[in-house]
């Protein structure tokens, strides 16, 4: 058994690295790509040719594009993510302490995203063509379509404005505790839980009715089980593997893709950290941000697969010896 | 004593589009406690639906709209949710067709059998021994090892015994089996019905069993019922009811069957006219009469009734107002006396296959999927591969059509000209003589064309035909696959199984092929459907002298269409030679155990009981591979060494012992 997994992970593992790598080559590529110049950025409009084209040497920028790439890929194999060309300082802290924040941020909204739109498809599917699943099937589609920045609007409105029972912004004073913190992470949560509710309940309801006239479920009803047994014993089983995929992929997106909610609710996570980067042309910044997204993306599927295998032994890799 | 399945004028009716169609016409019949019923008929004549009623799972659309069930005594139309669910928890059970399906895949086989014994309050550690002790009463061998396997794990054979076991465990009062061999080969289907004899006798379970194989409801059951468009058309004692049907169609029904020894030369195939009247159609008169040889004006008018028929008591009912004449239809087709000469005339030789092999390499292990096969098939003939699943006979027909290549050292030479392994390294000619018809043509065509279209296209890469060439080509095609021209603008989905299958074998004919590659090409389909489509293929072949590799699992139809007959076992040929040779004998051991596993109808012989399943390729026995399971082994020898592939005349034989002492039918 155990060799069989070492063996799928080290694969799984090569692949991932081989995947990252891929990434850093592309976005370097699209950030030469980018308008603006560094030192100017930094120096502002006023500042003199001259001195633009200095600080541009002194930080580097000014080499061809492969060495600079080269350079930084060296420091990143040790250990080290580089200088960030706007703030002098190392980018790993910067990354870091985003990170945390996104990670926080993902979290809430998944504690309450994912058990209540499998559970909403669930029970959708057990009423399947009545007043309750098409309740169901209709508010996750009509929520599912509404834009992030609408919903942010509606909820910084009604709960912030009009009846001031939660934060407007979502950062929290220092030293707030994590009971205060959740507090704060509530509002942006909800216009991801709105956009995200739609499509896991839906997933979760096509593999609930596709489990549901299986035919292993038919055998279970036929040995006289309890209806509750034979939902939860073999129809949830069978029918939440297709979901446990879709979940790793919006998990990956709750982290790193938040610039709207976050810019919004004026969150310093890592999807606002790397829009910051992108617009000052600050390599190294932009280069760890998006790698550590990507890191986060291919986390989350692995951890899915795993699961995915754990719930459906036709899946397991291939023991050898 | 109550009986342990009772039906009486049940109706059952499906809503499609706002309409309700009836698909059951008032069934009755009564099944005694530990007796045993078959239902037969054509797909759609409303079998499975009746099961399904039986059981209280109609499907969302069904309903029961007249009738009552009662099983062992019990009402089932008034029984609530708990009762219904005692019920099936105590007293009976069912099982299907497709064993994969029907075993939740993410459970392991002990916890789901052990539910079985969960839900009548036995404490677990008995159940599982329960469990284990019933895995070996349906034969499989390390019950522990199984239990602790998920599903996917094991054969067809071992999950359907499994199946057997779960249903068995309680102790039913009534068993329902819907095609429960269906898909399995012939060894194992034999098996699973052994399995299914012994403890439905030693348990006292009734038995309602739903098949349309005719061969195996003789052997199972002590009554049958003939099932035609809802309506039981006749039921009686098994052995009267096959040897004397006193309904036209159940008369229909025995004939389309390849009788035992019946050639291609010897002439066509019965076959029913027509078709199933379709859902819901209110029909005045007798239900059969459209398709019906004794059919006259009272049949179209007035409804028969059900009426004692039989003459030796024992009730025998039939709902024809001629059924005293049906006796008349002749039993057995004229079998024009034509010399079936033992060896075919030499042909000229079509197809040379000389010591093909083929390993594929899984996981750093090399499994030898076949080994050193050397066949020759003549223009025009047919040339029959058999043997279980595991043997290579998909592997040789891949083989053929350049879908894997194979291994070095082996040739295929069509006509003299050797060909490339890869089809993609073969001339377009090559690839043209070589076509294939598969066992469902419902994945074999695409649904979003017409049949114009399907065929169309296949001329025109195939035959290279364009323009009003191409249209007169398709006029001939379709009228040569005996499809109507009306069917040319519908889609697959429009057709019944038989038609589609003409579809199919029109489209593998569009390019004039030499070989055609038939892959089980009846084996989905309805008896006298069968006998039509085997018709089709024996006069295509006599028109175009075209050759065929006929593969099924089916020695009847076999027997009918080929020439020459290949056996293969785990990749070796056991035995090749003319087709009635191989059938007479001597033949080799394990020939004589796939043909007497064969269900036939009426057939008095002791059937030989093959140990276990074809072994695994990855390992496969020393000496001779077949040692481990052959019945006529005579020692260390077949252990030791692999016999060689023994000549005589055309005929050869892979075996130790001498050919005078081989076994012969």
């Amino acid at each position: 058994m155990r060799s069989g997994w070492g063996a799928w992970f080290a694969r799984r593992i090569s692949l991932s690295l081989l995947t990252l790598f891929l990434l850093s080559l592309v976005v370097f590529a699209g950030g030469q790509l980018l308008p603006g110049n560094v030192g100017r950025t930094i120096l502002g409009p006023l500042a003199d040719a001259r001195a633009v084209a200095a600080l541009n040497h002194q930080l580097g920028v000014d080499r061809p594009a492969i060495v600079q790439y080269l350079g930084w890929i060296g420091g990143l194999l040790h250990g080290n993510m580089g200088e960030s060309l706007e703030f002098r300082s190392p980018v790993a802290p910067f990354i870091g302490a985003a990170l945390v924040k996104s990670l926080k941020l993902a979290a809430v909204a998944f504690m309450i995203v994912v058990p209540l739109s499998i559970g909403g498809g669930v029970v959708a599917a057990l009423k399947a063509g009545t007043a309750i699943d098409r309740t169901i099937s209709l508010a996750g589609l009509s929520l599912t379509i509404i834009p992030e920045f609408v919903s942010s609007i509606v909820v910084i409105l009604l709960f912030g404005i009009w009846l001031r029972i939660l934060p407007i912004s979502a950062s929290w004073p220092e030293g707030a505790g994590p009971l205060d913190q959740l507090r704060h992470l509530i509002p942006p949560a909800i216009p991801l839980v709105v956009i995200q509710f739609g499509y896991i309940a839906r997933m979760a309801r096509a593999g609930t009715i596709e489990a549901l006239e299986a035919d292993y479920t038919r055998t279970a009803i036929l040995k006289g089980l309890p209806r509750a047994l034979v939902v939860q014993r073999h129809v949830l089983r069978n029918a939440l593997l297709p979901t446990i995929t879709v979940i790793a992929t919006q998990t990956a997106y709750l982290v790193g893709g938040l610039v709207v909610v976050e810019t919004l609710f004026r969150y310093q996570g890592i999807g606002s950290l790397i829009l910051t980067a992108a617009r000052g042309k600050d390599f190294p910044m932009l280069e760890g941000g998006i790698l550590t997204v990507g890191a986060v993306y291919i986390g989350a599927t692995l951890i899915a697969d795993a699961l995915a295998v754990l719930v459906n032994p036709r899946l397991a890799p291939e023991m050898t010896g | 004593m109550n009986a342990a399945l009772s039906i009486e004028g049940l109706e059952v009716a499906y809503r499609a589009r706002g309409r309700e169609q009836r698909v059951l016409g008032g069934v009755s019949f009564t099944i005694p406690p530990g007796g045993s019923y078959g239902l037969v008929g054509e797909s759609g004549c409303g079998k499975s639906t009746l099961a399904l009623a039986a059981l209280g799972i109609l499907p969302r659309a069904g309903r029961i709209t007249a009738g009552n069930i009662r099983i062992a005594g019990e009402d089932l139309l008034a029984l609530d949710a708990g009762a219904l669910r005692r019920l099936r928890a105590r007293q009976v059970s069912m099982v299907f067709q497709e064993p994969a399906r029907a075993l939740n895949p993410t459970l392991t086989i002990g916890r789901q059998m052990a539910e079985t014994y969960e839900i009548l309050g036995v404490p677990r550690a008995e159940g599982e021994a329960h469990a284990a002790a019933m895995l070996g009463r349906v034969h499989i061998a390390a019950a522990s090892r199984v239990m602790a396997s998920y599903p996917h794990q094991l054969s067809g054979g071992q999950q359907q015994r499994v199946l057997i076991a779960m249903a068995l465990a309680k102790e039913p009062a009534l068993l329902v089996l819907d095609e429960p061999t269906s898909g399995l080969d012939a060894t194992v289907e034999a098996e699973v019905l052994d399995v299914i004899a012994t403890l439905r006798r030693e348990l006292g379970t009734a038995l309602l069993l739903i098949s349309h194989n005719l061969g195996v409801v003789e052997r199972m059951c002590e009554r049958v019922g003939v099932l035609y468009a809802g309506m039981l058309v006749e039921e009686g004692p098994t052995e009267a009811l096959f040897a004397d049907p006193r309904h036209p169609y159940t008369h229909g029904l025995l004939r389309c069957l390849p009788a035992a020894g019946r050639r291609k030369a010897q002439g066509r195939l019965e076959t029913i006219p027509g078709f199933l009247p379709a859902p819901g159609r209110r029909i005045t008169g007798c239900v059969f009469a459209k398709r019906c040889r004794l059919a006259d004006a009272r049949c179209h008018k007035e409804a028969p009734l059900a009426r004692d028929v039989g003459e030796h008591g024992g009730g025998h009912f039939s709902l024809c107002h001629y059924a005293e004449r049906v006796a008349d239809l002749s039993r057995e087709t004229s079998v024009e006396p034509s010399p079936a000469s033992d060896s075919p005339a030499p042909a000229k030789t079509e197809l040379e296959i000389e010591n093909l092999s083929k390993t594929y390499v899984t996981g750093g292990a090399h499994v030898r999927a076949l080994s050193g096969v050397s066949i020759v098939l003549g223009t025009g003939e047919t040339l029959g591969l058999v043997g279980e699943s595991g043997s290579g006979k998909t592997t040789l027909a891949r083989l053929l059509l350049g879908l894997t290549a194979p291994d070095a050292g082996g040739s295929i030479r069509l006509d003299g000209t050797r060909l490339e392994g890869a089809a993609s390294g073969r001339s377009q000619a090559a690839r043209k003589a070589l076509q294939i018809v598969f066992q469902n043509p419902d994945s074999a065509l695409n649904r979003a064309h017409t049949v114009r279209y399907l065929i169309s296209r296949a001329l025109g890469r195939l035959g290279g035909f364009r323009g009003v060439r191409r249209e007169q080509r398709l006029r001939e095609l379709l009228a040569a696959v005996r499809l109507e021209p009306q069917y040319l603008d519908r889609r697959p989905r429009q057709l019944s199984g038989g038609l589609k299958q003409r579809v199919a074998i029109a489209r593998a004919f569009a390019g004039e092929p030499r070989i055609v590659v038939c892959d089980e090409p009846t084996s989905a389909l309805d008896v006298s459907v069968q006998a039509a489509i085997l018709n089709l293929l024996a006069e295509l072949q006599r028109e175009r002298r075209t050759s065929y590799v006929f593969i099924s699992h089916d020695l009847g139809v076999v027997r009918y269409l080929a020439d020459r007959i290949a056996v293969l076992y785990l990749g070796r040929l056991m035995e090749f030679g003319p087709a009635e040779r191989v059938f007479r004998g001597p033949h080799h051991p394990y020939t004589e155990a796939l043909l007497s596993a064969v269900p036939a109808l009426r057939a008095e012989h002791a059937r030989i009981r093959l140990a276990g399943e074809i072994p695994s390729p990855v390992d496969p026995p020393s000496g001779c591979v077949f040692h481990t399971r052959c019945p006529r082994k005579l020692g260390r020898i077949c252990e030791r060494e692999e016999p060689p592939l023994e000549r005589m005349a055309d005929h050869a034989i892979r075996c130790h012992i001498p050919r005078a002492e081989l076994p012969a039918a």
